[in-house]
């Protein structure tokens, strides 16, 4: 298998795990908690990473996880308990851990391989080189690949058995509560995964093309259709077309491949965001469709 | 130490620029930052943080020096771009502003940092630095550098100064100001070009990951300390202002280290403090205070048990033990040996081998909350015609909360009446029965 196709297909897991999880992300008007999160499993993966001493190992996703779910608990606690006001909470939380995570990255820069380059820019590069070397048929597959693609079956199968208590807490949490459905638990469900995907994604494609793959995929898919099922379709579909694109893209310039990603992202956006049939800028315009229902305007 | 003397001293001239550049910095933003704070648009700020990557970089390719003007002006331009983007994608689409402003934090970010790897891989000697920009490092300030930024700095300062009243009115009653016939998009418009000033100055200091927290974190801290926003804004700067200076310091001992994180690791510090220990809006004191008077109302409804059990045997002295008191009103075993315990160091009641026995004043106190709960039962019966088999509730809790000059008046206004609405006796301390 070519260089080329490896790093197209990690590319293409990441945006499909990030992409499913972001659509829940953008119906709950918590995009920026994923934000949030991407940047403070920084010094999750670094202590991780000096403790256990290998990259990508089970003791490092476990710890960076619980660093993503102790994110959104240190913002609601701020937000509940301090009284802070919830965006403020969630600017103070995440610029502390991450500034924590680049200083522990520079404490430690001789005893790891991760930099802060890498945290911004991911090492996508060079992930068909790093395989699990094992002399078996595992090899001919890259290590990265591997865990990429068991998260985003986990992420699958999460999706698959919680979809109706994911739909309904995201949709109508009152009528959640009425009927015995935990809101709280389905919060932190989901907020385990989105820390589980950041953690794995964090590493290939950086800290910002994962938030990029989180909301931008899934605000497309918002502007397309009205159907959740299709929803996720769509934006797993946008997801996997700008990373395609987006490894051409760098290779033409010769540039950073996350970059080059979420440059075509934001391509992608602004084309639907222009043209989409009922929602688009354009269409709306002249064709003054009066489709566009806004409760929050009322 | 003999580091930290010769860095305070300043006897270094690069020294002194990076720590005055930074110190300023650090003020300025966090005056400005007061304002986006206070307008709730602390994470359209990090997206404008983040969105200056791209201009600044522009700038690069298409002026090919690193002159800070230069820059700044890139940095200017991409910053605005992305507040109106932002905007214009939370009003033209179904898209909320949460995802508008995730948006073009990372479709920005991202350009730059595809532009940023493009510079580099160009191989231009001028590019070496411009990924400072990154991560913030003061240390790569140079005399000419600060003194710009100063001047920058200096002019939003007096912006703010001249137009205080106004941004105030705007920043917390946006429709009472129109009424005033304030303009308020052009005064929305002052500030937000402030922002985005104040955070393409900032970003030589901390880089444009973490520059959202020099705006918003000393205005958080600062809000716990007072309600005026003169002393908050004041506040703020000094906060940023320290910050500044421990994290120019953190960079001169160990030069390795960027000076952006560790800025932001002491102006969260400093909120954290502040959050905790602040005396009126702190939460450790309000934990205090609630427990305190958790406390009290135990300690008062034991003291209650003991009038109620003495009036039904006319025996205000007799030792009871817990399981006595618990028959009348039960709470907790442990809770009530708490309660008691405090009670015997307040010297309200005394422990004997069989229980415990109410002192002088423990009795003087109890016969107080028996009166106060029976006074204002009355009260409610009388002035506000609540029947007298539903004023007992009311009368529990609010039994608590009467200070002296409370009780005086209820007495007052009620006449020093014999009996409550169930006939008990109200039991008045001798000076008032007399």
């Amino acid at each position: 298998m070519s260089h080329a196709f490896w790093i197209i297909l990690t590319g293409a897991l990441v945006a499909s795990s990030c992409a499913l999880l972001g659509c829940f992300l953008v119906l709950r008007k918590m995009s920026m908690i994923g934000d949030a999160i991407s940047h403070a499993v920084l010094p999750g993966i670094v202590i991780a990473f000096l403790i256990s001493g290998s990259r990508s190992s089970l003791p490092m996703l476990i710890g960076a996880a619980l660093v993503g779910v102790f994110t959104t608990f240190l913002i609601e606690f701020i937000s509940k308990k301090a009284k802070m006001q919830n965006d403020a909470a969630i600017g103070l939380v995440f610029t502390f851990l991450f500034a924590v995570g680049i200083i522990l990255l520079t404490l430690f820069a001789d005893k790891m391989d991760l930099d802060a380059d890498c945290v911004l820019h991911g090492e996508i590069l060079f992930i068909p080189l790093d395989t699990f070397a094992t002399g078996t048929f595992i090899d001919i597959v890259p290590r990265k690949i591997w865990i990429l693609a068991i998260v985003f079956l986990i992420v699958i199968i999460a999706l698959r058995i919680g979809f109706k208590g994911f739909l309904i807490t995201t949709f109508d949490p009152f009528y959640a509560v009425s009927v015995g459905i935990s809101t709280v638990i389905w919060h932190y469900v989901l907020m385990t995964l989105v820390s589980l995907v950041t953690v794995v994604s964090f590493e290939s494609v950086g800290a910002i093309l994962v938030v990029a793959f989180l909301v931008v995929p899934a605000a497309c898919a918002y502007l397309l259709t009205d159907n959740l099922v299709k929803m996720l379709f769509i934006a797993v579909g946008v997801g996997i077309l700008s990373s395609v694109v987006g490894y051409y893209l760098a290779q033409w310039l010769d540039s950073s491949i996350p970059g080059a990603m979420t440059t075509v992202l934001g391509i992608l956006f602004l084309i639907v965001f222009m043209l989409a049939p009922k929602y688009g800028l354009l269409p709306r315009f002249f064709f003054k469709s009066k489709s566009l229902v806004r409760t929050d305007q009322v | 130490m003999k580091e930290l003397l010769e860095f305070l001293s300043l006897s270094n001239a690069n020294v002194r620029y990076v720590v005055l550049g930074v110190m300023l910095l650090g003020a300025s933003t966090a005056v400005v930052g007061t304002f986006t704070f206070l307008r709730k648009k602390s994470l359209v700020g990090d997206a404008v943080a983040h969105s200056v990557l791209p201009g600044i970089c522009l700038a690069f390719i298409f002026s090919q020096v690193r002159h800070p003007l230069v820059l700044l002006s890139g940095a200017f331009l991409s910053g605005w771009l992305s507040i109106l983007s932002i905007d214009f994608i939370s009003k033209k689409s179904r898209i909320k502003a949460d995802a508008a402003i995730a948006i073009v934090l990372t479709v920005f970010f991202g350009v730059g940092i595809m532009l940023l790897s493009y510079i580099q891989s160009t191989g231009n000697a001028a590019q070496s630095g411009i990924d400072h920009f990154l991560f913030g490092q003061a240390a790569a300030l140079v005399g000419n550098d600060v003194i710009m930024l100063a001047i920058v700095c200096v002019v939003l300062v007096l912006v703010v100064w001249f137009l205080f009243k106004e941004f105030s009115i705007v920043s917390f009653d946006a429709a009472y100001a129109t009424s005033l016939g304030l303009p308020v998009r052009a005064l929305e418009f002052i500030l937000s070009t402030l922002t985005v000033v104040a955070i393409a100055v900032g970003i030589q200091a901390v880089g444009v990951v973490l520059m959202a927290a020099m705006l918003i974190t000393p205005a958080a801290a600062a809000r716990y300390w007072t309600n005026k926003l003169y002393y908050m804004v004041a506040l703020a700067a000094g906060f940023g202002a320290l910050s500044g200076l421990f994290g120019s310091y953190v960079s001169y001992s160990a030069p390795k280290m960027p000076t952006g994180p560790w800025i932001i690791i002491a102006i969260t510090m400093i909120a954290f403090v502040s959050m905790t220990f602040a005396p009126e809006r702190g939460f450790f004191f309000k934990w205090l205070r609630k427990r305190r008077k958790e406390n009290n109302t135990m300690e008062e409804n034991i003291l209650k048990i003991f009038f109620h059990l003495g009036e039904q045997e006319n025996n205000l002295s007799t030792v009871r033990s817990i399981t006595d008191l618990q028959a009348r009103r039960y709470f907790e075993e442990s809770k009530m040996r708490a309660g008691l315990k405090r009670l015997c160091r307040e010297d309200k009641v005394v422990e004997t081998e069989n229980g415990w026995k109410l002192t002088k004043n423990g009795l003087e106190e109890s016969k107080r909350i028996a009166k106060l709960h029976r006074l204002w039962e009355m009260y409610m019966s009388k002035f506000l015609k609540i029947p007298a088999d539903h004023v007992h509730e009311g009368a529990e809790s609010l039994e608590h909360f009467f200070t002296p000059e409370l009780e005086a008046m209820l007495e007052e206004e009620l006449d020093f009446p014999e009996t409550d609405p169930h006939n008990k006796p109200i039991p008045y301390a001798k000076t008032n029965a007399s």
